[in-house]
């Protein structure tokens, strides 16, 4: 199970709570989903504010707010600040977005508030590529988890660049890593914990599934036997034929 | 005096943060910016509003 700065979480599915068809159907997938930790985020008050805080209090999972939206580090900055208080935690989910078409992150932005908010205590989870400078930068500003895009947010492309991904897992064998956003199968979603990632975090594939509540229990199987599939050691790809069936004491016919 | 709170003008009477969400009814689980700096729930008491200010209101919503 995923250790998040000292917290050991029950499951290595992340859900996040945008999109749903409804507030029933949210709370149906994350029952089913079995999901330790939410991502929520922070809007103008309009008047729905109050009745989806008591929804995810409902939910009994950890609250992982995110900075969505943001386009600078400074302004990432004082959207933690703000889910700090509103959401009574010091673990942020930091997105700095810095391109509108690919929403992928201003990794420049992304180290620097990284930085600051790491010395203010909080317990940061930055939304990353999987460059692997870009990481050991995150590493270097204080943050002791990655989560590193597997395909642009609500694309639902999957894993873009698993050879990427799979060095990222190598080159930093200790550091809890997340496939955050780009996941739209459960083939996906183990896929990344074959590699050996301790978690994934996913919305769009479940909120916009025909049956939100079904997928999410899909999810929770595919997470699940992802992680027992890397536990147990996979066999060596070959890129030739090796016959299963003995050889020895074939018949002559 | 005239502000701007989530982005709308709004004529106000009251001198400080904690008095303008409250005549703009804003309550329950917010947190809050002046101007683009967080200011605590603490201090929105003894916080001063000025003409022309920025408050943003921001309460719990869905996220991925």
């Amino acid at each position: 199970m995923p250790v998040f700065y000292g917290t050991t979480i029950d499951s290595a599915l992340m859900l996040g709570t945008a999109g749903y068809p409804s507030p029933k159907i949210l709370t149906d997938a994350f029952a089913r989903s079995g999901a330790g930790i939410a991502t929520v985020s922070l809007r103008r008050e309009a008047g729905g504010g109050q009745d989806f805080w008591a929804l995810i209090q409902s939910l009994e999972v950890r609250l992982l707010p995110n900075t969505a939206g943001c386009h600078s580090a400074r302004d990432a900055v004082t959207t933690a600040h703000m889910a700090r208080e509103v959401f009574d935690t010091d673990w942020i989910k930091l997105e700095v977005i810095g391109h509108a078409d690919t929403l992928q992150p201003d990794v420049f932005e992304l180290v620097e508030a990284a930085r600051i908010l790491s010395a203010e205590g909080f317990s940061v989870f930055p939304y990353c590529t999987e460059d692997l400078v870009v990481c050991e930068r995150l590493l270097d500003a204080g943050c002791h988890v990655l989560m590193p895009w597997g395909a642009p947010i609500g694309s639902g492309l999957g894993l873009n660049n698993p050879h990427g991904l799979r060095a990222l897992r190598a080159a930093f064998p200790d550091v809890p890593l997340v496939v955050d956003a780009g996941i739209g199968l459960p083939s996906h979603a183990a896929a990344a914990m074959e590699m050996g990632y301790d978690a994934v975090l996913l919305n769009s594939a479940v909120a916009r599934a025909g049956d939100p509540a079904a997928m999410a229990a899909a999810m929770a199987d595919a997470v699940r036997a992802g992680r027992a599939a890397y536990l147990a050691d996979p066999m060596e790809r070959t890129d030739m034929a090796v016959p299963s069936t003995p050889v020895i004491g074939r018949a002559f016919l | 005096m005239r502000i701007t709170i989530n982005g709308a003008p709004r004529d106000v009477v009251a001198t400080t943060l904690a008095g303008a969400l409250a005549e703009a009814e804003l309550t329950g689980r917010i947190a809050t910016a002046l101007n683009g700096s967080f200011v605590p729930a603490a201090l929105r008491g003894t916080t001063p509003i000025r003409e022309g200010d920025t408050i943003e209101a921001l309460s719990p919503m869905q996220g991925g």
